[in-house]
């Protein structure tokens, strides 16, 4: 490797190592930032790209390795240290502090005190909060309690609470997982601008699409090296894809299996709470897969949730397998059949210090007992390895806790805990997000296996792709209404944009006028 | 991953007020049902009564109040308090030293166990529930060695006694002698107060219970704070020993073990949050007022002070019980 001169650079880091129990997360990696690019890094779930951004960020000590900020090179012990090196990070897990509001958390650590150096100016914090949205276009109240916020809007704080440092190297660990379209043509107005000042930024997403929008550089890292470095012009998402998994993998064309059954298990009829859902009805066959398509904030989670028995409805009925089902719990719906795969995982679905084996099973822990209530470890054991394999979750063994295993591969734990079920319908909410293109495909090849079964499934996703692959029939949805259903053979991307904005230009709560039909690649 | 699902619930902090409203609505409950089981409760010698109660209980649930926010426990609250008492004796009987030096002795005695607390918590990183109940152990066998088993006493300087049963309300307003002690709870409050909701200190208190990961990330000195918040926790134990010597006159080595589950129990009545991230000084202060009204009317009813002691239990399980419930809806 040729040494490069510090002074070129923003940032440069070189050699840098990083060991874990029974993990060799960052081997020799070098990254390098220039002033005014944007950098992105890329990689399957577990190769180590946050792992090196915590190092960077102060959060973990390197083994060895050499990091150069402006030419000089530092040491960052601590999160403190980093922050003061105008380095400033959005973490993949979102970091905030539930019961403090908004701008409480913005500017958590450097509050504006009052004239008595000792009393706190809240009225301060909330106008210099009030500035950044405004900057962001994001309308926000700055006094809202952050625990009272969709997951999408913590995420706006996130990036809010990163601008607000000024810094001149912003981190972000995949910060568009969770937003919604117009959110993240804001996010990228927002990059770009620092871009123009001169800020460089360091960008990690497994949306490969928003590469060829957004960055300038893409990094790719493998098991804990790093492979190769290239100008984004230069190279084409298949280039980088094989890089990440190395190896050329071809996606399998759509293989959507004919679906014939006429069996209704799942009928919801008039559906109506507040103004998120309004009187949604549908049908949902034995074998099927239904996804539903729609912006963020359409509605679709709530109305997964009411179905779950997780939120309480005004009106409307459900029928499973024709008997009226009386749902007050998602105990009641666990009884009726009825699987919900959340699309905040990281907070419900994992239990973080158990380990994977016991993570997957434990909502089906009755299968494993023999007589006595003794458990039946090596079932266990079998069933929790065959996921990891078949979902290639990256972890030194199933004895891991799940707290030490990357953000994708902690979704796929989750994933795996679903579809060990015996569930005969399952609602999956996202169950892509965050996850690698090799992973993805394995998820879809399940889904579709469960659906042969006889399983029937609803899918939620923001992604078109995903949505016109899998899906036997569509239902789109718009601000809490159905706006129509289409079958795989009619569904187009620009049809299912169309009925999900089918208000015309919808002014969303951000205030950002939502353009007709944004390339979702 | 079921329970999701609270967490789009839309005001489940404003029912950490509710709490409160309910704690102050079994206040008043308490109040009119003994005032109508029995005449000699609602008088202004019995009210007196209560407030002095409430004054050292209260003061140690202050400090409590903080350490409960940050998901911490202190169990050695009420020892401290004894140890810092024994301190001031041994300043004030002992060596002869000016009062005023004697209570800052024990002010600083309780600093320092907080302090050690705080540092054992937070560098250390030992569970607060162990390196308090060391310490819990440890003050109770120095106040017995330095006291020497026996009770010191301040018969030598009588002013000392009135930090706690003078009254200065009663020089200025005749007739009306509430003790010092009872002022000095309000004023330990008021301050406590705007330490939590107007300082950094109560903004990290909040902070650190809530999400401790977070605010470490976000460049919070999280170790240095967490002493700070004990260290203090200590000073109002400290407190408390000052102003039980002067209640009783006397520094009572034997006593301690036990009132810091009264402090606590004082807070969890108030709505303070085991869990962390959620607390007041209103309610701790409902909450220890709760807990010596109970104690008071039972005693003018006869209960036995054993069934007092019962029934104290079951209110607390009760408060926690009634917060769950309404958790649980949201
Ligand atoms: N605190 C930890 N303790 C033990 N192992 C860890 C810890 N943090 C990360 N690892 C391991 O280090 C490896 C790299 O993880 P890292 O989080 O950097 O991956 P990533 O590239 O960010 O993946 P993803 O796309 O899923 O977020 C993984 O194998 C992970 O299990
Ligand atoms: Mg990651």
């Amino acid at each position: 490797m040729p040494d490069k001169n510090p002074e070129d650079y923003l940032v440069l880091m070189q050699g840098i190592d990083k060991h874990f129990p029974g993990v060799h997360a960052l081997n020799q990696c070098r990254f390098d930032l220039k002033r005014g690019e944007v950098h992105a890094l890329v990689g399957e779930n577990g190769a180590g790209k946050s792992t090196l951004m915590k190092v960077l960020a102060g959060v973990y000590k390197k083994d060895a390795g050499r990091i150069f900020v402006r030419g000089q090179e530092v040491e960052i012990p601590n999160p403190r240290a980093a922050i003061d090196l105008g380095i400033s990070t959005i973490h993949q897990e979102l970091n905030l502090i539930p019961h403090l509001t908004v701008a409480q958390n913005i500017f958590i650590g450097r509050e504006p005190r009052q004239k008595i150096r000792f009393l706190l100016d809240d009225k301060a914090i909330n106008e210099k909060a009030q500035q950044v949205f405004d900057m962001m276009h994001l309308k926000l109240e700055p006094g809202t309690l952050v625990a009272n916020l969709t997951v999408a809007k913590q995420q706006m704080v996130e990036i809010a609470k990163a601008l607000s440092l000024n810094a001149e190297v912003l981190i972000m660990d995949e910060p568009t997982a969770a937003l919604t379209e117009a959110e993240i043509e804001e996010l990228f107005r927002i990059i770009r601008k620092l871009r123009e000042q001169g800020v460089g930024v360091i960008y990690i997403s497994h949306r490969l699409e928003e590469l060829k929008q957004i960055s300038d550089r893409v990094t790719v890292m493998r098991d804990g090296h790093t492979i190769d470095t290239v100008n984004t012009q230069d190279a084409t998402i298949d280039q980088i894809i094989s890089m990440m998994v190395g190896r050329t993998i071809y996606e399998a064309a759509p293989d959507v299996p004919e679906h014939q059954e006429e069996e209704v298990v799942l009928e919801v009829r008039n559906l109506s709470r507040g103004n998120v859902i309004k009187d949604v009805s549908f049908k949902l066959k034995k074998g099927e897969i239904l996804g539903f398509a729609g912006l963020m904030g359409a509605g679709r989670t709530e109305v997964a949730r009411a179905i779950f028995g997780a939120d309480p409805v005004d009106s409307g009925e459900i029928y499973v397998h024709g008997r009226k089902a009386v749902i007050r719990s998602p105990k009641d719906a666990v009884k009726y059949g009825i699987g919900y795969l959340s699309e905040d995982r990281k907070r419900f679905g994992l239990t973080l210090d158990l380990d994977v084996e016991n993570n997957m099973v434990l909502a089906t822990f009755r299968k494993f007992m023999g007589a006595l209530g003794w458990v039946n470890d090596s079932k266990i054991h079998q069933t929790a390895n065959h996921y990891v394999q078949a979902l290639s979750i990256k972890t030194p063994s199933v004895q891991q806790k799940a707290r030490y295993l990357s953000g994708g591969n902690q979704q796929k734990v989750v994933i795996g805990k679903w579809l060990t079920c015996d569930t005969d319908i399952l609602i999956f909410d996202e169950p892509t997000r965050g996850i690698d293109v090799g992973a993805k495909s394995e998820i879809y090849r399940l889904l579709n296996e469960l659906a042969h079964q006889g399983k029937s499934i609803i899918m939620i996703s923001s992604e078109l792709p995903e949505i016109l692959r899998m899906s036997h029939r569509i239902v789109v949805m718009c601000e809490g209404r159905i706006t129509g259903e289409l079958s795989s053979a009619e569904a187009t991307q620009e049809k299912i944009m169309k009925l999900a904005t089918q208000r015309g230009v919808v002014m969303r709560d951000n205030g950002v006028a939502l353009p007709q039909n944004n390339g979702v690649v | 991953m079921i329970h999701s699902l609270l967490a789009r619930g839309s005001s489940i902090f404003r029912s950490s007020a509710m709490q409160r409203v309910l704690a102050f609505g079994g206040l008043i409950v308490l109040f009119v049902g003994f005032s109508l089981a029995s005449p000699n409760f609602f008088n202004f010698e019995n009210i007196k009564g209560i407030l002095l109660a409430t004054a050292v209980n209260g003061v140690l649930a202050l400090g409590s109040t903080f350490v409960i926010i940050t998901a911490g426990i202190d169990l050695s609250v009420g020892t401290v308090m004894t140890f810092s008492a024994v301190m001031t004796g041994v300043f004030i009987t002992f060596w002869h030293l000016p009062v005023p030096l004697g209570v800052l002795a024990g002010l600083s005695a309780g600093a320092l166990c907080g302090f050690l607390n705080g540092t054992m918590v937070s560098r250390m990183r030992l569970p607060p529930f162990v390196a308090t109940l060391g310490m819990l152990y440890a003050t109770k066998g120095l106040s017995l060695v330095i006291s020497g088993l026996k009770p010191i006493y301040f018969t030598d300087t009588p002013e000392f006694a009135t930090i706690s049963m003078g009254s200065i309300l009663g020089m200025i307003i005749p007739g009306f002698d509430i003790p010092n002690a009872v002022l000095i709870l309000f004023g330990a409050a008021i301050l406590a107060n705007l330490i939590l909701t107007k300082t950094v200190i109560g903004r990290y208190t909040f902070a650190i219970g809530s999400n401790e990961e977070a605010t470490r990330l976000s460049g919070v000195n999280v170790n240095a704070w967490k002493t700070v918040i004990y260290t203090m926790c200590g000073i109002f134990a400290g407190l408390g020993g000052v102003l039980m010597g002067a209640r009783l006159n006397s520094a009572q080595p034997a006593l301690g073990a036990g009132y810091e589950l009264d402090a606590i129990a004082a807070a969890v009545i108030g709505g303070t949050s085991l869990k962390g991230g959620e607390g007041t000084i209103v309610g701790t202060i409902i909450g220890a007022f709760v807990i010596s009204t109970l104690a008071n009317g039972l005693r003018i009813l006869s209960v036995p002070q054993e069934w007092q002691i019962v029934v104290t239990g079951a209110i607390l399980v009760m408060a926690v019980y009634m917060d769950n419930l309404r958790r649980r809806k949201e």
